[in-house]
């Protein structure tokens, strides 16, 4: 049990420089989600139920564009497909856990859990104790965003109409995109993708930006096979 | 359908994405092909946000010096390269677009 926790702490401590980034990003989320409309109740139990950032932002800006159910749960899907990575990159090291330990690590599993887990995994290798890394990173994740959801919740509603906060949507991704555009597929992914959003724009239900990803996926993956 | 229905339904969803390949391990591999598009969600579907945010106000498609948002983007897109800070960027959109809206 000494290992299982000086793990679980280690995984807190790994998370820690991540978590810089993820409490301005949940409080923008926050405030984001009740300048779309959605309750405080529903803003604050979404980062519990999704716990899923980009997912979370795009869904509150969906609701906001009135956009349909189906086409919502589809977009969300289409974000969080990347998971799947996640979970084909860890399943290898949590092969011996009970259900229970899979089902938990795997609510809890995030880009900013993965990313610490993933290196501590390939360091030590299977261990006794190497899932509690996980599970303290997760948690540290977890407190973290539902805190900052909370804070942006209630700051939110003191910040005035005019300021133009929903611009921290497009400067959040911006951040999370232009940093990894490191190679032409990758660049090239990105850029047809927005040409097609803009020019689907006008389609129904907001159909647009799933086209739009689609047709990015597709480009970025044909030219990396070409290479 | 009411809001709680779809976060229900989204979280449900993104649990199975993350489950599925932990809970199938060994029976099941994903396919390379599959595994190279996914690498790519992440741009693209970012990007088909990014693009509408920046370009179109109003309706249309606004390429011009007096869209105050393709301005402070291109800056915030700038920051994000040499920065690769999530906070500096957001900074420095934020504060770009209040400046160019002032003048």
């Amino acid at each position: 049990m000494h290992e299982a926790r000086q793990s679980f702490w280690a995984g807190v401590r790994a998370e820690f420089p991540l978590l810089v980034g993820v409490f301005p990003f949940g409080m923008i989320y926050g405030a984001l989600a009740l300048d779309a409309g959605l309750s405080r109740a529903a803003a604050q139990m979404m980062s519990a139920i999704v716990f899923a950032g980009s997912a979370q932002f795009i869904t509150a800006q969906l609701v906001r564009d009135a956009a349909p159910a189906l086409v919502i749960l589809l977009t969300i899907a289409v974000v969080n497909l990347r998971h799947m990575l996640y979970s084909a990159s860890l399943a290898p090291y949590l092969k011996n856990l009970s259900l229970r330990w899979k089902v938990l690590l795997s609510y809890l599993l995030t880009d900013e859990a993965y990313a610490p887990a993933v290196l501590n995994y390939e360091r030590t290798g299977i261990t006794p104790t190497g899932h509690w890394f996980l599970l303290g990173a997760g948690i540290a994740l977890w407190s973290t965003w539902q805190i900052s959801t909370a804070l942006g919740i209630f700051l939110g509603a003191a910040i005035p109409a005019e300021w133009p906060l929903d611009f921290a949507l497009p400067l959040t991704f911006i951040a999370m995109v232009v940093p990894n555009l490191k190679n032409s597929p990758m660049v090239a992914a990105a850029l047809s993708a927005g040409i097609v959003a803009l020019l689907a724009w006008s389609l129904p239900f907001k159909l647009g930006l799933i086209l739009a990803a689609l047709v990015g996926i597709l480009v970025g993956t044909i030219l990396e096979g070409r290479k | 359908m009411n809001i709680w229905l779809i976060m229900l339904a989204g979280g449900l969803m993104t649990f199975g994405i993350r489950f599925i390949l932990i809970f199938l391990f060994g029976k099941f591999e994903i396919p390379a092909g599959l595994r190279r598009a996914l690498h790519y969600v992440p741009p693209a579907v970012l990007s088909a946000i990014i693009f509408p945010e920046l370009l179109m106000r109003g309706g249309r498609m606004a390429i011009e010096v007096g869209n105050t948002r393709l301005l402070a983007g291109i800056i915030a897109i700038i920051v994000a390269w040499f920065s690769k800070s999530t906070l500096l960027t957001i900074l420095a959109g934020m504060a770009a677009l209040l400046v160019v809206q002032i003048f």
